[in-house]
């Protein structure tokens, strides 16, 4: 039961996860945070830059469903412990391999659990960057787990299908039978008395799912509901003000200040031609106003109000025709990862992606990326780059 | 033929698909490995990915066993209290007890960093709020957990009394 909603829950969460990997648009430079992943981050798309809420709900799925998961998995591995303390451990060569294996499968799990959990909470613990960690983990779970239902899926079915479900959830306890013996000797010989129904059981992981949802959810959500993640790390308040709305990385911590922010701050556009702007230069330009939601890897999102000018506005300001050409954007950003990103030729011509200036009707505030920030619809939040110093438009060869 | 089969089962003990799945399921493990060895971070990752299961299966699985013992060994005198009664009238309070603990465990093992502040540095400088907070949600939620838990137990014993009165007043004599 708990093997078959996680076979189902996990498989989400992995498309989910290498959707992700691909909307990070690997094959643009300076874009693949593991770039030595040969066969590995094979890509297949360009990303689309509609529906705006995709990555939105790609990513919000794949933690908040990892973390709806969690009670599933450790009831899971509680349920086949005793198999761990088998005597004698080994019985055939067969078993012995398929036992080495369960160690790719439970290390995986625990693994891409653990690190993904740690990662969101900015707790960075582990003596590894988290993204090629948490791909490469992803992939040897991967193949552990596709190897274990190959072999177990016949006798999980079997299982399952021996009991009624409708019929164990009319059970109470004191109607609660032990388990008749099975082949592979899970079943304890001589069990205790039971001191839970199997619907109690069902009832208790599922509780805890209920729980980790409820309580963590809000931070992919707007408006009043926002407020239920109570134990979700994106889900705070800061005010009521056009600014007001989660920030991922303040200018502090990337060694952003507001003198080099201010007045003397130039955008250095490069195409054809290189030219310079000021804040004032852009504001004279046609601006655009969208409602696009920033969607971080870490599985938050919100949708705010933005206006700028568009990206392909600025292209054709120096000499290059929107659809033909990828853009580089760099930040003042000194330190930390994502300093710059690549936006796809697609992604240049979509009219709503722009150079925002203002969110909401107020200039955007310094932690939220003044002077001017990127916003892309669908793109995953890093690559909405803050502080922009340059967009380096270049031609891509056809 | 059948009689070769028979002897691979017997030295093997399956059958050779499921040598040829293991076999594949390692090769592709072994080219993931060497992406992680590519990648700098072998040492690391082996700590931690050996780490996570003798973290589950050696630590944390025994902890959680032991504390649910004490749980179940610790509930039994205490839904003695009160009113005498059989013990076939009475609800049980073991998961009464476990639940609303587990369930609190649970969010504490989830978000340990953010309630026991562990992660403040790094989420102060990002976020620009404190990770204080989420110390008084937990304990807001698992008291929440508690409160809920034991208002149904309460109603249950209520329901059980009420039956065994019900059941007795049926069972005496007409006068």
């Amino acid at each position: 039961m708990f093997g078959l909603v996680l076979l189902v829950g996990l498989v989400i969460v992995a498309v989910t996860g290498l959707l992700s990997y691909a909307a990070y648009e690997p094959r643009l430079p300076g874009n693949d945070m593991t770039p030595g992943k040969g066969l590995l981050g094979f890509y297949l798309f360009d990303w689309p830059t509609h529906p705006v809420w995709m990555y939105r709900v790609t990513q919000g799925t794949h933690v908040i469903l990892g973390l709806t998961l969690v009670p599933v998995l450790l009831a899971k591995l509680w349920s086949v412990i005793p198999k761990l303390f088998d005597w004698p451990p080994v019985r055939s060569i067969a078993q012995a391999v398929e036992r080495a294996s369960l160690v790719l499968l439970v290390g995986g799990a625990v693994f891409q659990f653990a690190t993904g959990i740690l990662n969101i909470q900015l707790y960075y613990v582990f003596p590894f960057s988290f993204y090629p960690a948490h791909l490469y983990g992803a992939w040897i779970f991967l193949a552990a787990l596709a190897l274990h239902v190959a072999v177990r899926l016949p006798r999980a079915i079997r299982a399952v299908r021996s009991r009624s479900l409708r019929r164990e959830l009319r059970t109470s306890l004191a109607g609660t039978r032990p388990e008749p013996p099975d082949p592979d000797g899970l079943v304890p010989a001589d069990p205790a008395p039971p001191t839970m129904s199997r619907r109690g059981l069902l009832a208790f992981v599922g509780g805890g799912s209920v729980v980790m949802l409820g309580l963590s959810v809000g931070q992919t959500l707007d408006g009043p509901l926002r407020r239920t993640a109570l134990l979700a790390p994106r889900g705070r308040e800061y005010g009521t003000g056009p600014n007001d709305f989660q920030i991922n990385k303040t200018a502090a911590s990337l060694g952003v200040t507001a003198a080099e922010a201010g007045d003397g701050w130039r955008l250095t556009v490069a195409g054809v031609d290189r030219i310079q702007l000021s804040r004032d230069d852009l504001l004279a330009m046609p601006l655009h106003t969208y409602a696009l939601p920033i969607a971080c890897v870490e599985g938050w999102s919100t949708e705010q109000v933005w206006t700028g000018v568009r990206l392909a506005d600025l292209a054709r300001l120096v000499g290059i025709a929107p659809g033909t050409a990828a853009v580089t954007a760099r930040s003042l950003q000194r330190v930390g990862y994502f300093g710059q990103a690549s936006l796809s030729t697609g992604q240049v011509a979509d009219p709503r992606s722009l150079l925002a200036l203002r969110v909401n009707g107020a200039d955007v505030s310094l932690d939220h990326g003044f002077p001017a920030r990127v916003i892309v619809p669908n793109a995953p939040g890093v690559h909405n780059t803050k502080w922009v110093r340059e967009l380096d438009f270049r031609r891509e060869a056809r | 033929m059948n009689r070769r089969a028979d002897r691979w089962a017997s030295l093997y003990g399956a059958g050779p698909w499921h040598l040829l799945g293991l076999a594949a399921c390692f090769v592709f493990a072994g080219y993931v490995v060497s992406r992680v060895v590519g990648a700098g971070i072998w040492m690391g990752f082996a700590a931690w990915f050996v780490g996570a299961v003798v973290l589950h299966d050696l630590v944390l699985w025994p902890l959680y066993s032991a504390g649910d013992s004490a749980v179940r060994s610790l509930s039994r005198p205490l839904a003695r209290l009160g009113r005498a009664r059989p013990d076939g009238r009475r609800p049980a309070l073991v998961n009464h007890v476990r639940v609303p603990v587990g369930l609190a465990c649970l969010l504490l093992l989830v978000w340990a960093p953010l309630i026991l502040g562990g992660a403040e540095p790094n989420y102060r400088a990002a976020v620009g709020l404190s990770t204080s907070p989420y110390l008084a949600r937990w304990l807001w939620v698992a008291l929440v957990l508690a409160g809920v838990s034991g208002l149904l137990y309460a109603l249950r014993r209520w329901a059980a009394g009420r039956n065994a009165a019900r059941a007795a007043r049926d069972a005496s004599p007409r006068p």
